[in-house]
């Protein structure tokens, strides 16, 4: 054992010392012929990233994508992360999407939503196999496979997100808050995939979600109590020269949940995927395997991972305020409302 | 840092595009509903059944638990019940013999007593009967002994005299 143990880091040495200077050399070969043929040594290096991991090497075939050489990596990033008409499949083409103009708006169909409309597809087939199972399902057998899978997800949304945030009359808001948390776990899930593209880091998509969850929240508001008791709400139960502050604030604070949630999702879910560009890069700025291989890729894997986790995260995180958004509005005047109530008359 | 500066500037990130809003409100609610037909109601059913199920079973598993405990306090209650019965019955038995036995101890205490007295009633007249058959016996031969002295020695001191020593050898010998 000693022995071995001797042995083993003379032999990492000796590797290093071999695959070093040699990393540097291709480097070097690599990049001063990068000069005459520009597409050799990007293909090569995306080839090299290639075996490492699926999704950098992905990320890193878009960044191959500019041959000139003259585009800039924020560009890249940007065309990455943005919206556009064209669904490209790097080495192997790309698909134009059409362009659809009715009445001065612009409702083409693109990259993001072709995703949502995986996504929906996705969703629809996933679901309609477990809605299935669960038809000729009786109480006395167990589900199985995906359908025991995806009850996990639906029993924690519907236990520990809808039943404790909202309580009493959580079953209305069931529906919307599993097809929010598995739409937008879809969502994310699928721009992890290399090709995809994340419909919920564009802003957009994240503002109509949450435009939902805002609606859903007024009329769960005014069904709870009423326009009288819903007006009541906005005064907060203060004295009455207090109104002209606090009505303002309270319709401002209706209006500030929504954009939270649409940031929130927006910006974590973009943020990874810039963090991720960037560090793959970093090799093509500095132009070198060793950063590649040390830095980029170990760090854009671990990033990876991480988004892995933040999906499932942001998906739970903007269902959860959702239900405690409508929680709040229901059930808010239920304790809420006695005490202000004797102070009003 | 260079690269996010350019995206902040770039500020497209955050533009509006009414087409992307309109496809995922479209998009959204048509997955909401056929989600809803599909997938949500069966299976917020079955969630719903099963939880109603297991709390049925376990309000069955406390409702017999309740049910065997009343049963085991109700046979414990019965248990002690027939425990102080028969202890009771046996105490009866016993003071009933005791009482019986000090019965029977006295009746034939009573008997023995009366036998005694009866006895003894028997024997004071057959004495008595015997002291009469002995006095008459004396007083012939009183008389006889009188008249045997009479008839030899008619000295009335010495005979009298006699005669009182007879008798008085009699009771002695009697006694």
């Amino acid at each position: 054992m000693k022995r071995v143990n001797v042995i083993q880091p003379k032999a990492i040495l000796k590797v290093i010392a071999i695959l070093v200077p040699l990393l540097l050399n291709v480097n070097g070969h690599a990049f001063a012929a990068s000069g005459q043929s520009s597409d050799v040594p990007k293909s090569s290096a995306a080839a090299a990233v290639a075996p490492a991991v699926a999704v950098p090497a992905a990320e890193a075939a878009h960044g191959a994508e500019a041959p000139e050489g003259e585009e800039k990596a924020g560009d890249v990033i940007m065309h990455h992360i943005l919206d556009s008409n064209v669904f490209a499949f790097e080495p192997f083409g790309s698909i134009n999407l059409p362009k659809i103009v009715v009445g001065g708006f612009d409702i083409s169909i693109t990259k993001h939503v072709v995703m949502l409309w995986l996504v929906s597809a996705l969703l629809l087939i996933v679901f309609s196999v477990v809605g299935g199972q669960y038809k000729n399902l009786t109480s006395r057998n167990a589900p199985k496979g995906l359908a025991n899978a995806m009850e996990a997800l639906v029993e924690f949304i519907r236990v520990d997100v809808a039943k404790s945030n909202i309580g009493h009359g959580y079953e209305k808001h069931l529906p919307y808050l599993l097809t929010v948390f598995f739409f937008i776990l879809f969502c994310n899930l699928l721009g992890l995939i290399p090709y995809g593209a994340t419909a919920t880091g564009n802003v957009n998509v994240t503002l109509t979600l949450s435009i939902f969850t805002f609606f859903v929240t007024q009329i769960a508001a005014f069904k709870a109590h009423g326009v009288k008791g819903y007006l009541q709400h906005l005064t907060a139960g203060t004295h009455w020269s207090l109104w002209i502050i606090m009505v303002p604030i309270e319709i401002i604070g209706q209006f500030t949940k929504p954009f939270a949630l649409t940031i929130r999702l927006f910006a974590n879910m973009t943020a990874g995927h810039i963090i991720i560009l960037s560090l793959i890069f970093i090799s093509f700025i500095l132009k070198s395997y060793i950063v590649a291989a040390a830095v980029s890729v170990p760090f854009a894997i671990f990033i990876d991972l991480l988004e892995l986790f933040v999906a499932f995260l942001q998906a739970f995180v903007f269902t959860m305020l959702s239900a405690l958004f409508i929680g709040l509005a229901t059930a808010h005047e239920g304790h809420d409302e006695p005490a202000a109530g004797a102070a009003h008359h | 840092m260079l690269t996010s500066g350019i995206i902040l500037l770039a500020g497209s990130l955050l533009s509006p595009n009414p087409g992307l809003i309109f496809w995922t409100a479209i998009t959204f609610v048509i997955v909401l509903l056929i989600l809803k037909k599909i997938a949500w109601g069966p299976i917020l059913n079955a969630l719903e059944e099963r939880e109603k199920g297991i709390q049925s079973s376990i309000d069955r598993a406390f409702q017999a638990k309740d049910e065997s405990e009343a049963i085991l306090r109700k046979n414990k209650e019965l248990l002690a019940k027939a425990d102080a019965e028969s202890d009771r019955i046996i105490r009866e038995g016993k003071d009933f013999a005791e009482k019986l036995r000090a019965d029977i101890a006295e009746k034939t205490q009573a008997e023995a007593q009366k036998m005694i007295a009866s006895a003894k009633d028997e024997i004071e007249q057959e004495k008595r009967r015997a002291l009469a058959e002995l006095r008459n016996e004396v007083a012939d031969l009183a008389v006889r002994g009188a008249e045997k002295i009479i008839k030899s020695n008619l000295d009335a001191d010495t005979q009298k005299r006699i005669v009182d020593t007879m008798i008085q050898d009699l009771s002695t010998n009697r006694n």
